[in-house]
């Protein structure tokens, strides 16, 4: 038997297996038990309903997919009286993922959020902020310590900030982050890019740029997971083109501590259960009696020396 | 199946949430009917073909090419014929881009994965007689399995089958096959003018008077019945199609301008959809 568990912070996990935002909804209930996931982190909420972005909101790429879905909400309270309590009877710990213009709206909907049986918040401060020009918060250090210390003086709950990929410096911003009070870190959100159909010289999108995630992005997150993993102490989810158990132990092994699987569940909903599954298995067949010793593995190890011809 | 089995406490007032499976089918015949159509009949597992008409399955097509680009998402694709019984599913399907082009390389034995039923279906009421199926092209097939469930309701279907010539309408067997009366219009002939279809309607509506309107795979047919309904008070369903990534409503791509509520919304065609009151859709 293999403990499956592991800790981010304060909060025990049952599995470190959840889905990345914006990527599950209730429905994939409907395809399997969603009570054996390790957490459950919604589609990102805003105070205000918002209706997304022009269509298409998504294209292919290879091995990828760019999207502009532009955060479609129906908002704070709608959230709050009919999302929420399906969410919460599922009773494994929902971590409510939230977004907004300023630091201030940041501190007010986390502050809203706050409720009993609400495991965690996670910002997702990879969205635009009003307040420099559209510009992520997390694309800065100092911007993202501003935003977290807001959110941190405004809710006791548990705070995973979610790091953006389109930054100079990723180490810089989760070294911000853990100073600004977050308890965890997820990296990272998609990478900011663009598709042109060549029939119609016309941008494959909507909106013309979007977010690319998916298997093409995987080697950059995981350098990404684990230069952050070497500069903070609190814990790392991984969140970058997770496809399978292999991708997960990858990430662990580069320091993370548990994983959000996002577009593969698009390619198949019931991807979620096989992974737990077969994360299970290789702990088995490589003996390792609990899951956390796979996190940071790499991390430990001496570099590899130089190949001989 | 075991994976579905929570899905006992999950109910509310009553309703138990319609299981969706991820699973493979067995290709049993992937054939070239006409022009660039092609028809597939799959084995399922058990459970999975328990469909209601104007559902839809989302398809793995997996390309044989080992270069050039490769389908990254699923193909959501309406079901022809489904038969939960014998546990089959059939689609009739025309071959447009990348997806479709990689299907019609399956060869019978060949697995595929499907993930479905999908989304809302087409509604009949108990105590109506008589409703008008209009469909063109491969809105046929959607419309296919509504005859049927009409025919075992026992609810007469008058249906309009339009196309671009006679060889490419497909599905006038399996219509006829349901009891349901078949009109033919083609573009080679100019009956398929929409003059043509709406003198038709007026008539068979006189003659014997519909309770509801039905349609799919046309922008001009559902104006005209759009305008046919208000006019001549028949409420209506249409089955709608918008490019998808998850097919299950989680990921907010396929949405839609309707009409609900006195309100415009962004609906996921996927998850509120694809069929919606003819009221509710504007034509595009």
């Amino acid at each position: 038997m293999v403990n499956m568990a592991v800790k981010i912070g304060s909060l025990t996990l049952q599995n470190p297996i959840m889905p990345g935002s914006g990527c599950c909804s209730d429905e994939i209930d409907r395809v399997y038990d969603v009570t054996q996931l390790g957490a459950f982190v919604p589609k990102s909420i805003e105070i205000v309903p918002r209706e997304g972005n022009p269509v298409p909101r998504v294209a292919e790429t290879p091995q990828g997919l760019l999207n502009s879905i532009g955060l479609p909400t129906y908002g704070l309270p709608y959230f709050l009286q009919h999302q929420l309590p399906v969410y919460l009877r599922f009773g494994i710990p929902i971590v409510v993922s939230v977004s907004a213009g300023t630091a201030e709206e940041f501190a007010s909907i986390c502050r809203q959020v706050s409720l009993p049986g609400v495991a965690g918040i996670e910002i997702n401060i990879s969205c635009p902020n009003k307040e420099e020009g559209g510009r992520a918060f997390a694309m800065g250090a100092d911007s993202t310590l501003r935003v977290v210390k807001a959110i941190r003086e405004a809710t006791s709950k548990p705070i995973w900030a979610k790091l953006t990929p389109n930054t100079g410096d990723i180490a810089e911003v989760a070294v911000a982050a853990e100073a600004g009070g977050a308890d965890a870190l997820v990296v990272a959100n998609t990478f900011l890019g663009m598709a042109i159909d060549t029939e119609t010289f016309r941008p494959k999108l909507g909106n013309i740029t979007g977010g690319l995630s998916g298997p093409a992005i995987k080697p950059i997150v995981v350098r990404m997971v684990y230069q952050c993993a070497q500069a903070v102490r609190i814990p790392i989810i991984a969140s970058g083109g997770i496809m399978n158990a292999a991708d997960v132990v990858e990430y662990m092994a580069a320091g993370a501590s548990a994983a959000q699987v996002g577009t593969a569940n698009f390619l198949d909903p019931a991807v979620m259960p096989k992974i737990l599954s077969d994360l299970r298995k290789f702990c088995q067949d490589r003996g390792f009696g609990n899951v956390t010793e796979l996190i940071g593995r790499t991390l430990r190890l001496e570099p590899a020396t130089t190949l001989v011809a | 199946m075991p994976v579905h089995d929570h899905l006992a406490v999950r109910e509310r007032g009553g309703v138990r949430p319609q299981p969706i499976f991820s699973d493979h089918g067995r290709v049993l015949r992937n054939d070239h009917v006409a022009g660039e159509y092609w028809h597939m009949e799959l084995e399922v597992p058990n459970g999975m073909a328990d469909a209601a008409p104007g559902q839809f399955y989302q398809m793995m097509c997996e390309s044989r090419a080992t270069s050039g680009p490769m389908p990254f998402l699923r193909r959501p694709m309406s079901i022809y014929h489904f038969d939960r019984q014998r546990r089959r599913l059939e689609f009739l399907y025309k071959i447009t881009g990348l997806g479709t082009t990689a299907l019609a390389q399956y060869r019978c034995g060949d697995l595929l994965g499907l993930v479905g039923p999908l989304g809302v279906g087409f509604r009949l009421q108990e105590l109506w007689k008589h409703i008008l199926i209009v469909a063109r092209g491969v809105g046929l097939a959607t419309l296919a399995p509504l005859a049927e469930a009409a025919h075992q309701h026992g609810i007469r279907s008058t249906v309009i089958l339009s196309a671009r010539s006679p060889d490419l309408l497909l599905s006038k067997d399996r219509f006829l096959k349901n009891g349901a009366a078949v009109s033919v219009i083609v573009d080679t002939d100019r009956s398929s003018d929409v003059e043509n279809v709406e003198r038709l309607i007026r008539g068979f509506h006189a003659a014997y008077p519909f309770d509801a309107f039905f349609t799919c795979g046309s922008n001009r047919l559902l104006k005209l019945l759009k305008t046919l309904s208000r006019e001549l008070n028949v409420s209506g369903q249409v089955a709608i199609e918008q490019q998808m990534a998850c097919g299950l409503g989680m990921c907010f791509c396929c949405v839609r301008p309707i009409e609900r509520g006195g309100r415009i919304e962004q609906l996921r065609v996927c998850h509120d959809g694809p069929v919606f009151a003819l009221e509710e859709v504007n034509s595009w």
